[in-house]
């Protein structure tokens, strides 16, 4: 029988290998995917991110642990969504138009991953008709818009002008970060919240997610 | 096109003895603007402004050049008030003035224009550094020797020099595809890879065309690039406690190379504000560098405020927003704040005290963070002389890392360099993997990752 507690491990050490192979081994012993990500991946990445917190882990281990979780979920999505299993919300993320900048954007992106979100990212520079596109498409709880010059603020509050001509606004809540955004700029422009890092975003989208459940 | 690689390679310090490398002095000062002539014993200010948040678009553009006449007219008002014995104002353009690189222009001759009525009423020295925005990296991976952006970005530089920019920079980009995704992952051989291999076979096709084009214009010097898109974004991360501070500190010290490159190629100061890897620049190549440091808070933070004055020839604040504050206007504000640092520098020379100022700004800074310790006038040394004994771009930005790692070794055994658990575990693999590199950047490049080949056109590198 293999000790699950090793999926655990290997999440939270950054082990893509090991944590491949233990998830192969569970599920040839007929251990359901939805137990794996519910008790072992999603503790793990959230041990992640408590260790992130604390500044016991830099980016560079959170992201070999945000890999490792991925190397599993890459074998469980597929049975997860013929299981009709749900993520943990979908989540459309990207650098608003004129801005090329992403460092940020992608660690964004790649904890709400490791938190159980479906990303959609669609990179830099993107316009507000794409994010309006992306968010019918995939039918997204969450918009993401990053920004990292002062100029380029302006084009959050036109892809949410963008998001409410298109009737889409109140089907999604939407994040914003980046250095020069802050809270008050978020609820100067309606967005619904306002992240100051990484950790702190994945907190924010499932506390939304959360409260649409419950809306 | 192929082209003749450079033959120009460094191979001694212009500055070899640590107590010649100080402020306000460089073996080869530079004249340009109104009269001005950088490194030739006095430190002036170089003033750096921006817009507050502005949409950037044909309606707003009156609104825009509103801003840049009011924040000209106040930084003019305070220098000439402050009697600076000279000024460089920078202007930055913002990524939609390279995209229409006339917009670029037409800010470039309106700064232009108030420098030039300052020297006629005020008899004020100045010169207007212009620097374009890289813009190539939109492609995915970017596309960086041809195509719209290109093309834009060399008009860029075109327009802005007819229109009477008399220093130019750049925050070059090239290789930032692979080093934006190694440094996240901590990942050496990469990080490598993209500042020893890539960023300067960039840097050597850009700069060749802007000296030429400086050259051509008869007034405008070709200045200097910036790593500002790879140590500086590590620092910034290490600021935020997302990167180990020893792999910022390593990462600034490797990135001297490819700014380097740079004056291989022609380039002839000043360097760039951001580009804290000035000090190396300036021992090697003997030109005025601008740093940046503590009256930069307003655009970022950072652990080397003090030591990064220790040699300056110019002293910026990096970028502020035209915002109002209780005393003026920010950028008016920072001119007077610029003005009273550079008096003390330009005070110290007078009194031959100099050496002393450069010592305690280095000592204030030098022992509390990896980052200011690899950028003391010795830690400068040393690293320029390991990057001259070397023949080529990547084996040099290996000695270069080498350097920076025994650097904070020595501070941590006899300094006084405090290094918590985690930093000394990085130290440790950063030291492994450098130990463990390859003989030459193309036998890196086939032991690299495959996630990276996919992010770089290796024709936009000329390989």
């Amino acid at each position: 029988m293999t000790e699950l507690k090793k999926l655990y491990d290997a999440i939270v050490a950054g082990d893509a290998k090991t944590s491949l192979a233990i998830t192969k081994e569970a599920l040839a012993e007929n251990v359901t995917p939805g137990e794996l990500v519910a008790n072992y991946m999603i503790p793990a990445m959230d041990e992640v991110g408590k260790r992130f917190e604390c500044e016991d882990y830099f980016v560079p281990e959170l992201l070999l642990s945000g890999r490792a979780m991925k190397a599993a979920l890459g074998i469980l999505r597929p049975l997860l969504a013929a299981s009709g299993a749900q993520p943990a919300g979908r989540v459309i993320i990207g650098t608003v138009k004129g801005d090329l900048h992403d460092i940020g954007k992608n660690l964004v992106a790649a904890m709400l991953e490791g938190a159980g979100f479906e990303v959609t990212d669609l990179g830099t520079d993107v316009s507000p008709e794409k994010f309006v596109e992306a968010v019918s498409e995939r039918k997204a709880n969450i918009v993401c818009l990053s920004a990292l010059l002062t100029v380029t603020m302006p084009a959050m509050r036109t892809t949410l002008d963008a998001l409410r001509s298109a009737g889409v606004r109140s089907d999604v809540k939407v994040m914003i970060g980046g250095a020069p955004v802050t809270e008050q700029y978020a609820r100067e422009i309606g967005a619904d919240s306002y992240s100051e890092n990484a950790s702190a975003a994945v907190a924010t989208a499932r506390r939304l997610v959360g409260e649409a459940a419950h809306a | 096109m192929l082209e003749t690689p450079s033959l120009f390679r460094y191979d001694s310090l212009a500055i070899p003895d640590v107590n010649e490398l100080v402020f306000g002095k460089a073996p080869r000062p530079v004249k340009c603007g109104f009269g001005l002539e950088i490194g030739a014993g006095m430190v002036f200010p170089e003033v750096n402004f921006t817009l507050p948040p502005i949409g950037i678009s044909e309606e707003t553009w009156p609104e825009i050049l509103h801003e840049y006449e009011e924040m000209a007219t106040n930084i003019v008002r305070r220098a000439v008030a402050m009697k600076v014995p000279g000024v460089v104002l920078e202007f930055e353009l913002l990524p939609a003035m390279t995209e229409k690189p006339e917009w670029g222009a037409e800010v470039t001759t309106l700064l232009r224009r108030h420098l030039a009525a300052a020297y006629d009423q005020h008899k004020m020295l100045s010169a207007l550094r212009v620097t374009p925005t890289d813009i190539r990296d939109q492609g995915k991976p970017p596309l960086l020797r041809e195509g719209e952006p290109c093309d834009r970005l060399l008009r860029s530089f075109e327009l802005t020099i007819a229109a009477g920019a008399d220093i130019i920079s750049v925050e070059s980009i090239g290789g930032k595809e692979v080093h934006d995704r190694a440094l996240m992952m901590g990942d050496m051989d990469a990080i490598v890879f993209a500042l020893g291999v890539l960023c300067p076979a960039d840097m050597r096709w850009l700069w060749k065309r802007i000296v030429r084009m400086c050259a051509q214009s008869g007034h405008a010097v070709p200045g200097g690039d910036s790593a500002c898109g790879f140590a500086n974004t590590a620092m910034q991360l290490a600021h935020q406690k997302m990167l180990p501070e020893v792999l910022a500190a390593v990462v600034r010290a490797m990135s001297a190379v490819r700014s380097l490159a740079a004056f291989e190629e022609g380039a002839v100061g000043p360097s760039k504000d951001c580009a804290y890897e000035g000090p190396v620049i300036k021992a090697i190549t003997g030109t005025p560098i601008s740093m940046e440091g503590k009256s930069a808070a307003c655009a970022h933070f950072s652990p080397i405020g003090n030591i990064a004055e220790a040699m300056c020839d110019l002293w910026s604040n990096e970028s502020v927003q035209n915002v109002r504050l209780l005393s003026g206007s920010a950028p008016e504000a920072f001119t007077e704040m610029l003005a009273y640092d550079c008096r003390l520098m330009n005070v110290a020379s007078e009194r031959g005290q100099a050496l002393a100022l450069r010592d305690c700004l280095t000592a204030s800074d030098e022992w509390l963070s990896p980052q200011a310790a690899v950028l003391s006038p010795a830690a400068t040394i040393a690293i320029s002389r390991a990057i001259v004994a070397e023949k080529d771009d990547y084996r040099r930005t290996v000695a270069a890392g080498h350097t920076a790692v025994a650097i904070i070794r020595d501070g941590v055994a006899g300094n006084g360099l405090a290094l918590s658990k985690k930093e000394l575990q990085w130290l440790n693999r950063i030291e492994a993997a450098l130990d463990a590199l390859p003989a030459t950047g193309d036998e890196l490049e086939a032991a690299l990752g495959e996630e990276y080949h996919g992010l770089f056109r290796p024709a936009s590198y000329g390989r």
